[in-house]
């Protein structure tokens, strides 16, 4: 079975992507583009930026600007690393000449006189230019501080800004993203996965088909609809809005408020905390599902505060 | 001859002319159409809200009612704008509520709204209509409490897109009970919403036509809306997702019923959360749709979006997910055969591609539907014999939008650039407008652009361009243009300089790593004062002087007439 992917906020993964070798076969095929030279890589300098000629002239590192404002996301999205596509036909050579612009912001250090080698004063403007064949050692600090590591930079290459996506419409695709399995049928294939679903004080038990959902959000809506006559779900009122991205805090909202906490018995036959794992490991391991007093949860319900606590 | 009709013939005559730009050219006739006109104008439209101050707004049309105005440049949408830009509607506000303007209608996109000027808007015009904010920001859910509690006969509520933060109020129980007059409310951008106050709301709201709910409105509850406003156009649903248990089926099955009664639905969007079980709900309505957005419903596979298009043989736009795959494209080429507009977007922006678009798809289209006259197309790759393919097929593009993911891809076939193949669009659809460029291309594009696109008046460009006659080509050919938005391009001073008078005739010029220098941008602020040439310079460290040779991140210029904003960060340099 596929391993999980990790998403970060905007629905990346720090997997490989296979399709990016994919698709540097196919297209580098007969032309002297030598595109490799010029896929984008998200990195911390020093880290390995895989074979390119520094001839070249265009900087593969990431540098960051300064400015302590700027988050992970900003690294990402907002704007640190400038990144130019060659996209002369012909050769490498004029690539630093009028050719696509690159700009890197200068770094940080790089403007007190340290690390950047840069022909041009590094400014305000932060746009040093440079000249062929220089590739200006980036700075470590600023980044060490500024980038969190992006596990293997296989993750497509990401420029700033591109593709021209709205951040409300990335926003919602990363908190949904589309399950990438195989089958095209989320439900078919492997069929249902029923599972039972019990609350302590509850009458009666109810059903599930975990296959149905694609998130914990989901699961916990649908659980809450279900046992909602026996006022599980007393948070919504509250009106704390659940946080985009992180698909688990929703349901710890619903746990912290309540005198509730959703559990599940694994494939081991223990009783876990729902919410920690990823959806997919949850799925494949969750036999059955109790709605259980936090009172009862002796083992589990002060981690659940105390995972609440640390999610915020 | 017309000066012996009185001025309410003219006025009436001009009530029949509508468009902004139809008006302003009417102004311009003669002394007395310019007042006829101005007093007799009711709809104004501002592009950029620095261009003009709303002194002189208010001052030119007294009698304005309904105000459109846009803030930041387009790129922000992207990212590509720092925050605190500008883009502040408290100072429209402010002077129009102390004027005696009737304002009724207020249209933002991209501005910076707060809770104060929301306060403000709702108490200072009684006859308050209509609110439209389209990726607006700055405010909360007191403003919008604001505008539910004191806006009396308030028509429309259309938040689209926009990032607000949402506190513990419920703003839609602030509606009065005297509200009846809802005619259009969406709130699909927020996360929350108070479920008793919104079916109250919706069940005394008889007029309710437009109707967009949010990810926190459930299956059950768009059920019981549902029964309340069967006569809705146009419908957003919240969250579409039922268990399968037999309780539920019971929902569903109601859901179906109601769903029958609602004949009216003609545009259908929303699906911010969907089980694909609980599709076949919205079937029996499918075949009446002319609009149809899934384009947030990542749960959907392509084999059921299939199924679904199957039915709509009505449908004019679409905005659809990759995931729908060419084959499915290709059905959807086949069923609707009156589409006009056609937005794929990608599913994975970063990722694989697997079932994403490619040129097949978008060929199969356009044979199909021959009226497209509207395209924003992600993909992962584009040839120029598709491009040339599609120009041939459809030559009535009005917009033409075509994002290939990878931006410097070549023809994979050919591995040309695809120069050509733009070609063949700008050079077959006389009537462009608006066109966004991508792929490996050269200046050879640009000189077709500049021959064939007399339209042209948006040209959105990224990693394109060989050299400064690139540019040179669209500024001298394209005498419509008036939105230029550039970023990493190898386009600099020369380019920049050549033509200045160009760019009073423009609404605004956006270049961003490119190779422009700071002197070249003096240079172009000194000779044309009615410019605004800002440049944004997001580095914090200012102490070196910025030499002239230095190459500019981020430049910004649009005509105004009211010299530079005041408001300008400190990030923000406005040259002169």
């Amino acid at each position: 079975m596929s391993v999980p992917l990790e998403h970060d906020y905007i629905g990346l993964s720090s997997e490989a992507v296979p399709s990016m070798e994919g698709s540097e076969r196919s297209s580098s095929g007969g032309l002297n583009l030598n595109l490799k030279a010029t896929e984008l890589r998200l990195g911390l300098p020093g880290s390995e930026s895989p074979g390119r000629d520094n001839g070249v002239g265009v900087l593969k590192s990431l540098l960051v600007v300064s400015g302590a404002k700027r988050g992970f996301s900003d690294a990402i999205d907002g704007g640190s690393g400038k990144w130019v596509f060659s996209g002369n036909g012909g050769s490498e050579a004029e690539l630093g000449k009028g050719g696509n612009l690159f700009s890197p912001r200068s770094v940080n250090g790089g403007g007190k006189g340290g690390g950047c080698e840069c022909n041009n004063q590094n400014t305000g403007l932060g746009s040093p230019v440079l000249k062929d064949g220089v590739v200006p050692p980036p700075s470590p600090k600023p980044l060490q501080e500024k980038k969190p590591q992006l596990s293997a930079p296989a993750a497509k290459a990401q420029v700033v800004g591109w593709p021209p996506i709205r951040s409300f419409r990335k926003n919602s695709m990363a908190t949904h993203s589309p399950k990438n399995d195989d089958d095209a049928e989320g439900k078919s294939g492997s069929g249902c996965l029923y599972v039972k679903v019990s609350m302590d004080g509850a009458p009666y038990l109810r059903k599930v088909d975990l296959k149905t959902y694609g998130s914990y959000m989901e699961l916990s809506s649908a659980l809450e609809k279900m046992f909602s006559c026996f006022t599980i779900g007393q948070c919504s009122s509250h009106g704390v809005p659940s946080r985009d991205g992180l698909n688990e805090s929703r349901l710890m909202d619903l746990l912290s408020g309540s005198e509730y906490v959703l559990t599940y018995e694994d494939k081991d036959g223990d009783w876990m905390l729902v919410g920690d794992v990823p959806w997919e490991m949850f799925t494949e391991s969750c036999k059955r599902l109790r709605i259980m007093k936090s009172s009862e949860a002796i083992g589990l319900a002060p981690r659940a505060m105390e995972k609440c606590k640390n999610r915020n | 001859m017309m000066n012996y009709f009185p001025d309410e013939v003219l006025e009436h005559v001009f009530d029949f002319v509508t468009s902004h730009r139809d008006r302003n050219a009417v102004s311009l006739v003669c002394k007395l159409w310019y007042r006829v006109e101005r007093y007799s104008r009711q709809r104004v439209f501002i592009g950029n809200c620095y261009a003009i101050s709303p002194e002189r707004l208010i001052a030119r049309f007294p009698g304005v009612k309904s105000l459109t105005l846009k803030g930041k440049p387009h790129f922000a949408d992207f990212n590509l704008v720092p925050q605190d830009w500008g883009g502040y509607v408290q100072p429209w506000i402010e002077a129009l509520a102390r004027s005696r303007i009737g304002l009724e209608e207020l249209r933002l996109k991209r501005m910076v709204v707060s809770d104060e000027s929301l306060d403000v808007l709702s108490r200072s015009f009684t006859n308050f209509k209509s609110l439209v904010l389209v990726s607006c920001e700055g405010f909360t859910t007191d403003g919008l409490a604001a505008i539910a509690a004191n806006c009396r006969f308030l028509r429309e509520l259309d938040l689209q897109e926009n990032e607000i933060e949402e506190k513990k109020n419920h703003w839609l129980g602030c509606f009065p009970d005297s509200c009846t007059s809802l005619v259009s409310l969406n709130f699909a951008c927020l996360k929350e919403i108070n479920l008793a106050a919104l079916e109250r709301l919706v069940a005394r709201n008889p007029n309710l036509k437009s109707l967009k709910l949010n990810r926190a409105v459930p299956l059950e509850a768009l059920q019981r809306i549902l029964m309340r406003a069967p006569q809705l156009v146009d419908l957003g649903t919240g969250s579409f997702v039922l268990d399968r248990d037999s309780d539920d089926s019971e929902t569903y099955r109601k859901l179906r019923t109601t769903i029958l009664k609602c004949r009216s639905i003609r545009n259908l969007s929303g699906f911010l959360e969907v089980a694909p079980h609980c599709l076949p709900a919205i079937y029996p309505i499918c075949v009446n749709l002319t609009y149809l957005n899934l384009s947030y419903a990542a749960g959907i596979h392509g084999s059921e979006l299939i199924k679904l298009i199957r039915l709509c043989g009505k449908l004019q736009r679409l905005w659809i997910l990759d995931c729908i795959g060419d084959k499915g494209l290709e059905i959807v080429a086949s069923t609707c055969k009156d589409l006009q507009e056609l937005r794929v977007f990608p599913s994975d922006p970063f990722g694989a591609g697997h079932d994403a678009v490619t040129e097949t798809g978008l060929v199969a289209i356009s044979s199909g539907c021959p009226k497209l006259n509207s395209l924003l197309y992600f993909c992962q790759q584009m040839t120029n014999a598709a491009l040339i393919a599609v120009a041939k097929n459809c030559p009535n593009f009005i917009r033409f939008r075509l994002c290939i993911l990878d931006p410097t891809k070549p023809d994979p076939v050919t591995m040309q650039p695809l120069d050509e193949g733009f070609g063949a669009i700008v050079q077959s659809s006389k009537r462009l407008r608006r066109l966004s460029l991508s792929g490996l291309l050269t200046d050879r594009v640009f000189l077709y652009i500049g021959m064939y696109a007399e339209q042209l008046e948006m040209l959105s460009i990224a990693f394109a361009g060989e050299s400064d006659k690139g540019m040179l080509y669209v500024l001298n050919g394209c005498k419509k243009l008036r939105k230029l938005e550039i970023r990493d391009s190898p386009f600099g001073d020369m380019a920049l300089l050549r033509d200045v008078g160009k760019y009073e005739t423009m609404r605004s010029l956006w270049m961003s790593s490119c190779d422009v220098t700071l002197g070249g941008c003096k240079t172009l602020a000194k000779k044309m004062p009615r410019l605004n040439v800002e440049i944004i310079n997001e580095n914090d460290q200012m102490e070196f002087a910025p030499e002239d040779s230095q190459k500019v991140e981020k430049m910004y210029l649009y005509r105004t007439l009211v010299g530079p904003r005041k408001d300008a960060p400190e990030f923000v340099w406005t040259l002169v």
